[in-house]
C-alpha cells in the first residue's frame, strides 16, 4: 500500500542541511554505518584513481633511465601542446553553441508543457524524454547512418527529391552533426528537470500575479524563471561538464567519418589515444587533470554567477 | 504489534509539518490552471516531438528491410519484403549467437551494477538524511566535487589499478565502478528527508526496533518511488555504458551490447569486412526496446521521484 503511493510529503521541505536530524548520544555514529558502504566503494573507484592520477602525472617514462620523477614537466608540456589546445577550443565552441540551443529548447518545451495549454501533454512529455533511454552508441550509429551517403537519409533525400544537401560528415560540418546528436539525446532529460521544477511552484503565485494584471509572458519572466533558477544552474553545469567530456559520439562516429575526426578531436579522445594507443600514460594523466581543473573552474564560475543573480 | 504503532505514527504526520501538500490535481481546476488549449503551441511542440521520434522511426523502418533494400530504398518508408523477423533471427544467431552472449552480459552488468548502485545510494542517502553524524556535510561536498572529474581522468588510473589487481577483462571491472551513483545518492538524500518523518523513526525506536530492522521494515516501503527512480536511472547508465567497458574489456565474450554493436559497425565499415548493417540496425532496435518499455511502464514511479528531487535544485 505504502509502496505504491507517492510520498505524502512531496513539496516543501527544508534543504537537507537545515533539516532536523537525530543527534542524541550513541545514535550519532549510526549514520556512518549507513553511509560507509557507499564511501568505501567511492574511495576505491573515485578517490584512489584521482590520487593515483596525480601521482602518475609527476613522472615520465623515458627510454633511457626508466620511470623518473619530473615534477611539473608534464603540465608544462600540456600548456604548449597544440593538439590539446585545439581539442579544448573545439569543445569550447561546442559548449558555446550547443548548450544554449539544447537548454533553450528544453526550457521552451517545459514551459509549454507546464502552461497546460497543450493538447495531449503526457504524450509530449514522454515522447520528448524517450531519447534519454537510448544508449549513446545507438543514438550515434542511428544518426551516423542517417547522415551517411551510403544508405542514409541525407543520401535518400538528395536522390529522391533532387536536393544537394551537404555531407554532414565532412570535416567542417561534423562538429555541428555531433552537436545535433547530443541535442537529440539530452533535450528531453533537461526538459524533465525543468518541468519537474516548474511543477512544484505553488499555483497561488500565478493567481496572485494574474490579479496584479500580469500576462502569461510576464508570469514566465517574473515568477516561473526565478523560481526554477536552481534547476537552470544545475542543468547548465551538468551540460558544461558533459561538453568538456565529449567522447562517445565522436569516438563512435569515427568509423563512419574517419577523415573528419582526428585522434585529438576532443581532449578526452586525446587522453584516450595518448594512454591506450600512445602508451604515454603519465602525460595523459596530466592532460586529464588539466581538463578536470578547467571543468571545475568553469562550473564553479557558472554556479557563482547563477547564484549571485538570485540575491 | 509494530505495524499498528507505526501505522498510527504515520497518520498524524499526514497532517503534520511534513504534509504541507503542493496543490494537488483537483486544485488545478482554477481558471489559472485550466487555460484554453492552444493549437499554435501544440503545433510548435509537435515539431520537437517529430525531431525526437523521426530517428526512432527510421530505426524501426530500416530494421524491417533486407540488406540490399537497405542500400537502395527511401530511408523513411518501408520497402520490399517485411524482413523484421528474419533480421531479428539473424541478429540472434549470427556469429554463433554472440548477440545473446552480449545481451546476457549486459543483463549481468545491469543487475549487479545498477542494483548495487541503487542499494548503496539508498543506504547512504537514508543515512545522510536521517542521522546527524560528524562529517556529514563533508561527505556530500566530496561526492559532488568528484562528479566534475572527467571519466577519462579516472579511466587510465582505474585501468592500471584494476589490471594490477587482475580485474581487467572480467565483469568486475565493469561492475565495481558502476556501483557509485552520486546523482542517486543526492536523490535518495532529498527523497528520504521528505518521505520519512522523524516521528516515525522515533516511534519505531520506542517500540524497540533496531536501526537496521527499522530501515528494512519501515523505511524501505516509504522510499519505494525514490528507489524505482534511482534504479531506472542507474539502469540506463549501466545499460548504456560504453566508455568503461571500452577500456576494461578486450575479450568480445565479455562485451556488453553497446560494445558489440560498435564492433559490428566497425566490421561493416571496413573495406573487406562483411557488411552487416541490417544486423547493426536490428541489434540497435533490440537494445533500446527494454529500456523504453521500462520507462513507459514505470512512468508513475519515476516522475514522482524526480519531482521530489527537483525541489532542492
Amino acid at each position: 500500500m505504502a509502496a505504491i503511493s507517492p510520498p505524502n510529503a512531496a513539496g516543501r521541505a527544508e534543504p537537507p542541511g537545515r533539516r532536523r536530524a537525530y543527534a542524541t548520544g550513541r545514535r550519532r555514529w549510526i549514520g556512518w554505518g549507513f553511509v560507509a558502504p557507499f564511501l568505501l566503494v567511492f574511495a576505491l573507484v573515485f578517490l584512489a584513481p584521482i590520487g593515483y592520477s596525480v601521482y602518475l602525472s609527476l613522472f615520465r617514462d623515458r627510454l633511457i633511465g626508466g620511470n623518473s620523477f619530473v615534477g611539473l614537466d608534464n603540465y608544462r608540456q600540456a600548456f604548449h601542446d597544440h593538439e590539446f589546445w585545439s581539442g579544448l577550443g573545439r569543445v569550447g565552441l561546442f559548449l558555446a553553441v550547443q548548450v544554449p540551443i539544447m537548454l533553450g529548447i528544453a526550457l521552451l518545451v517545459a514551459l509549454a508543457l507546464d502552461s497546460g495549454r497543450l493538447h495531449g501533454r503526457n504524450f509530449f512529455r514522454i515522447s520528448i524524454f524517450l531519447p534519454y533511454a537510448v544508449p549513446a552508441v545507438v543514438a550515434t550509429l542511428m544518426w551516423g547512418f542517417m547522415y551517411g551517403n551510403r544508405f542514409g537519409l541525407v543520401a535518400s533525400l538528395n536522390e529522391h527529391l533532387g536536393l544537394s544537401l551537404p555531407d554532414p560528415l565532412s570535416p567542417h560540418l561534423v562538429l555541428a552533426s555531433i552537436g545535433n546528436i547530443v541535442t537529440w539525446e539530452f533535450t528531453g532529460y533537461n526538459m524533465l528537470i525543468f518541468y519537474s521544477a516548474l511543477h512544484v511552484i505553488p499555483r497561488s503565485l500565478y493567481e496572485a500575479a494574474e490579479i496584479d494584471g500580469a500576462g502569461q509572458f510576464r508570469i514566465v519572466r517574473s515568477v516561473k524563471l526565478p523560481a526554477i533558477r536552481g534547476a537552470l544552474v544545475i542543468a547548465t553545469i551538468f551540460s558544461i561538464i558533459g561538453s568538456f567530456q565529449l567522447f562517445n559520439e565522436p569516438s563512435i562516429l569515427k568509423s563512419l567519418a574517419p577523415n573528419a575526426i582526428t585522434t585529438y578531436f576532443t581532449p578526452n579522445l586525446y587522453t584516450f589515444a595518448l594512454s591506450f594507443s600512445g602508451q604515454q600514460q603519465n602525460y595523459a594523466a596530466a592532460v586529464a587533470i588539466v581538463m578536470a581543473v578547467v571543468t571545475m573552474i568553469v562550473a564553479y564560475v557558472v554556479q557563482l554567477r547563477g547564484m549571485r543573480k538570485e540575491a | 504489534m509494530t505495524t499498528e504503532v507505526l501505522a498510527s505514527a504515520v497518520e498524524p504526520s499526514r497532517s503534520g509539518p511534513y504534509a504541507v501538500p503542493r496543490p494537488s490535481r483537483p486544485a488545478r481546476r482554477h481558471s489559472v490552471d485550466r487555460p484554453r488549449r492552444s493549437v499554435t503551441l501544440t503545433v510548435l511542440t509537435s515539431l520537437v516531438v517529430i525531431y525526437t521520434l523521426v530517428p526512432l522511426a527510421w530505426l524501426f523502418i530500416n530494421a524491417t528491410k533486407t540488406q540490399p533494400r537497405l542500400l537502395n530504398s527511401f530511408g523513411l518508408w518501408f520497402s520490399g519484403h517485411f524482413a523484421l523477423w528474419d533480421n531479428i533471427r539473424e541478429t540472434f544467431t549470427y556469429n554463433d549467437h554472440i548477440f545473446v552472449r552480449w545481451l546476457l552480459n549486459t543483463l549481468l552488468y545491469v543487475a549487479l551494477g545498477a542494483g548495487g548502485a541503487t542499494f548503496l545510494a539508498v543506504l547512504g542517502g537514508y543515512g545522510l538524511a536521517k542521522f546527524d553524524f560528524p562529517g556529514r556535510r563533508g561527505v556530500f561536498a566530496v561526492v559532488i566535487g568528484a562528479v566534475a572529474v572527467p571519466p577519462t581522468a579516472l579511466a587510465v588510473p582505474t585501468f592500471l589499478m584494476f589490471s594490477r589487481m587482475g580485474l581487467t577483462n572480467t565483469p568486475w571491472a565493469v561492475v565495481i565502478p558502476s556501483l557509485i551513483s552520486p546523482f542517486g545518492l543526492y536523490l535518495m538524500w532529498v527523497f528520504a528527508s521528505e518521505a520519512i518523518p522523524d516521528e516515525l523513526l522515533e516511534a519505531a525506536r520506542v517500540d524497540g526496533s533496531g536501526e537496521i530492522r527499522t530501515f528494512f521494515r519501515v523505511c524501505l516501503p516509504l522510499l519505494a518511488p525514490g528507489i524505482v527512480t534511482v534504479l531506472l536511472f542507474t539502469m540506463v547508465t549501466t545499460w548504456n555504458n560504453y566508455f568503461l567497458p571500452l577500456i576494461m574489456i578486450k575479450n568480445p565474450d565479455w562485451y556488453p551490447l553497446t560494445l558489440g554493436l560498435n564492433a559490428w559497425n566497425a566490421q561493416a565499415a571496413t573495406a573487406g569486412g562483411q557488411p552487416v548493417f541490417n544486423l547493426v540496425i536490428t541489434g540497435s532496435l533490440l537494445t533500446i526496446v527494454p529500456l523504453i518499455a521500462a520507462f513507459l511502464l514505470l512512468q508513475r514511479y519515476w516522475q514522482t521521484g524526480l519531482s521530489a528531487g527537483s525541489v532542492k535544485q
